[in-house]
């Protein structure tokens, strides 16, 4: 959980508040809180007259307007079919052997999340995940243990 | 204006009718499922797909507006086998347990399934690896996901007609489904129970909760004396669901059913009607008085009818600082229950721990109602069960009665004298034109002015309507009044309402006195009336509410002797102690999701 102040109101007067403003509005908070409360849900929905429900359905939508608790850092391994050739079930047990959790779940001190995602477009360098906006490549069982150690400082 | 072709038969229609709409007018029925007349098109069920020549891929009729020369086949091989297609499509993500559904025999896709699919289906039965939800947390319908086709009437009709948006699309894909806010089950947000969603489904994923068992259960308890109400808009619908025409009135028939199938007296809401008129009325002239006379700050303007509990949850959500411009008036159904196991068991000395009060309502919202935790003034819970329009007529079905040939009968007594200002609650306007009635009477000892005492201008299906009442020659007590225009607005559909308390709240409505109802047309196209429903069949039902009240001897509701007895006997005078401890309830701030 987290406390959001006068980010909605700020955004709305940033973005608008007409319809097609929830997107941006939504994108901004994602950007800084990693997901979406229900309460600042009904926040947007607030400040934009719409229906909170509908607030929902829109982020439900998108893969990465969470609505579940994550933490600081989502790890999202590609779970398609070329990583999978290339070993990502390898890296998922490498991952939740070193965080102790498993996919879907965040560890206690908030500060990683683990999910599979589909296709992220790095076929041909799999298998790849992602750490929040960046892509890491042609991991292994090794390398991919040094690249979450950077994020645990 | 456009010609075409449908298979092979010239047709000439206006500029921007859908093809649909033209084949319709040739007598040539398409199949819909999404399509719905109170609604915007949506065109996401596809089976209303026909083959236009020259066109690449079949086309949905209900979203094609027709062209010059345009030829369509409705019929073809190819449509056929499309629409097989997508039926299968649709029954193979649909729990089709039909024998066991509460919409056996009254489900769109039922019937379709009958038309295209029947013998061995082709795709796989998706529905037993899927996690479906069935929330029954609502005292007034079931949300049943499992049954649901995505068609998003429900969600069109919560946000068009409702402006609610209790519920919309969410997630994606296989995993696309209806949501009320974070899922959150449906008797813990905005959800005003109307259940004009479940009047508009085309399958079983909305369904009004029924308690019909228990009513049975009740009547077969020879321990049980189980008094019934019918509502002033279920006479002029169930006939609808018995094989009548939209518009034909069965009152006298539907005392007859009620009493044969064993309800010990059969009373009617009509009468508790006319005690509201009473109770608020006087509430409206006590408030002008206090507000404009004697400048009370504590009670406000303008005042709010209260009959409607889909309005009234409607205001709690999302006006509550508006809550005190709400009649404390509980609604007629609620009153009645009150009554029923105080003044009634008295009456007819029973325990009142031995009456079960049953009301038959055009409603789902009455059933949420009976519900709330403050419904219990009587002691006892004042409304055991609330069973709809289209339960009632189950029920008459399940008996074996032929309802054609039941001879007419009159309501029991006491509690079933009503007026014809009662029976004009079912209409919108109606409690408005009810109140004016009673009102300008007491205020200036003539009747309305206006013809046969049809109010016309407070009738009519026009979203929001209003009038100004110019009042003169007032008695002595009401001299303040001399000369005053009472302003009053009328409201039907939550969308319309929303209208109207959006300006009460931004200051920019100089009304008095504002009649809201929830459902389009008011309580005769509620959420528990005969299915289906149309600005056509709510019109008819509307004309033969006015019928039913030219025809009835009593049109005011203070001319009720009924009304004037339990003052005398009971209650003792309007908005007296009594009254106010049975009659008038108080309300709740809610969250606004």
């Amino acid at each position: 959980m987290y406390q959001t102040g006068n980010l909605v109101k700020d955004l709305a007067e940033k973005h608008g508040r007409k319809r097609e403003s929830l997107m941006p509005i939504l994108q901004d908070i994602v950007k800084k809180h990693n997901y979406l409360t229900d309460d600042v849900m009904v926040a947007v929905a607030t400040e934009l007259d719409i229906s909170a429900a509908e607030v929902y359905g829109t982020a439900s939508f998108y893969t990465f307007l969470d609505t579940e608790e994550r933490g600081r850092n989502v790890i999202r391994v590609c779970k398609t079919i070329t990583c999978s050739m290339k070993g990502k079930n390898d890296i998922i047990s490498t991952i939740e052997d070193m965080l102790k959790i498993r996919v879907g779940e965040t560890t206690p001190d908030k500060m990683f999340t683990l999910l599979e995602t589909n296709c992220i477009g790095w076929c041909h360098k799999a298998p790849a995940i992602l750490i929040n906006d960046m892509p890491y490549t042609d991991l292994t069982q090794e390398t991919v243990i040094d690249v979450i150690k950077g994020y645990m400082r | 204006m456009v010609t075409l072709k449908i298979n092979e038969h010239e047709v000439k229609v206006a500029e921007g009718t859908t093809v649909l709409a033209a084949a319709k007018t040739l007598g040539i029925n398409i199949p819909t499922l999404c399509n719905h007349p109170d609604l915007c098109v949506a065109g996401n069920c596809r089976v209303c797909v026909v083959e236009q020549k020259g066109a690449r891929t079949l086309v949905a009729s209900c979203v094609t507006p027709v062209s010059q020369g345009m030829e369509i086949q409705t019929n073809s091989l190819k449509v056929r086998n499309a629409r097989k297609h997508i039926v299968e499509l649709l029954l193979s993500e649909h729990r089709a347990d039909c024998t066991k559904c509460y919409k056996n025999q009254n489900c769109e896709l039922q019937t379709l399934a009958n038309e295209y699919s029947f013998g061995e289906h082709i795709f796989f039965d998706l529905t037993e690896d899927h996690n479906y939800v069935i929330d029954r947390s609502s005292p007034a319908f079931i949300k049943d996901d499992s049954k649901c086709i995505r068609c998003q009437r429900c969600v069109r009709t919560c946000a068009q007609l409702q402006y609610v948006s209790a519920i919309a699309v969410s997630h994606k894909g296989s995993e696309m489904k209806i949501s009320s806010f974070h899922d959150r089950p449906m008797s813990h947000v905005v959800c005003t129970n109307c259940g004009q969603c479940v009047n508009r489904c085309p399958t079983g994923a909305l369904t009004e909760k029924t308690y019909i068992d228990q009513v049975w259960d009740a009547i077969y308890d020879t321990d049980k004396h189980v008094v019934v109400q019918t509502a002033p808009a279920v006479r002029i619908a169930l006939g609808e669901d018995l094989g009548y025409d939209p518009g034909e009135r069965v009152t006298g028939k539907l005392v007859t059913a009620l009493r044969q199938l064993g309800f010990d007296s059969v009373l009617d809401t009509d009468f508790t009607a006319d005690l509201t008129i009473i109770e608020e009325g006087t509430e409206l002239l006590t408030r002008l008085k206090k507000v404009l006379v004697e400048g009370d700050k504590t009670l406000a303007l303008p005042m709010f009818t209260s009959c409607s509990p889909g309005w009234i949850k409607f205001i709690e959500h999302k006006y509550p600082h508006m809550l005190p411009n709400l009649s404390t008036c509980k609604s007629p159904q609620q009153m009645f229950g009150a009554l029923a196991k105080t003044f009634y068991a008295d009456k007819r000395k029973l325990d009142p721990a031995n009456v079960v009060s049953v009301s038959i309502m055009p409603c789902t919202a009455k059933k949420y109602e009976a519900d709330r935790p403050e419904m219990r003034s009587s002691g006892y819970k004042d409304i055991d069960f609330v069973l709809t329009t289209r339960e009632l007529a189950v029920m008459i079905k399940q008996a074996g009665l032929d309802f054609r040939t039941l001879e007419e009968s009159h309501y029991d007594s006491v509690m079933g004298v009503s007026t014809g200002a009662g029976v004009i609650f079912g209409a919108t306007g109606g409690v408005m034109e009810a109140a004016l009635r009673t009102a300008y009477e007491i205020v200036t000892g003539r009747p309305v002015p206006f013809k046969n005492l049809n109010i016309m201008p407070v009738r009519g299906m026009e979203g929001v309507k209003e009038a100004t009442i110019k009042i003169e020659g007032t008695r002595e007590e009401w001299k303040f009044l001399e000369g005053a225009e009472l302003k009053v607005a009328i409201a039907h559909g939550l969308v319309n309402a929303n209208k109207i308390a959006k300006a009460v709240s931004q200051g920019k409505a100089q009304y008095h006195f504002i009649e809201i109802m929830a459902c389009p047309g008011g309580c005769l196209g509620g959420g528990g009336q005969p299915i289906p429903t149309s600005t056509e069949i709510r019109q008819k039902r509307m004309e033969a509410i006015y019928v039913e009240d030219m025809n009835m001897d009593l049109r005011k509701s203070h001319d009720n002797p009924e009304v004037t007895a339990i003052y005398q006997e009971f209650l003792e005078k309007p908005n007296g102690h009594k009254a106010h401890e049975l009659l008038h309830t108080h309300y709740t701030e809610r969250e606004s999701y």
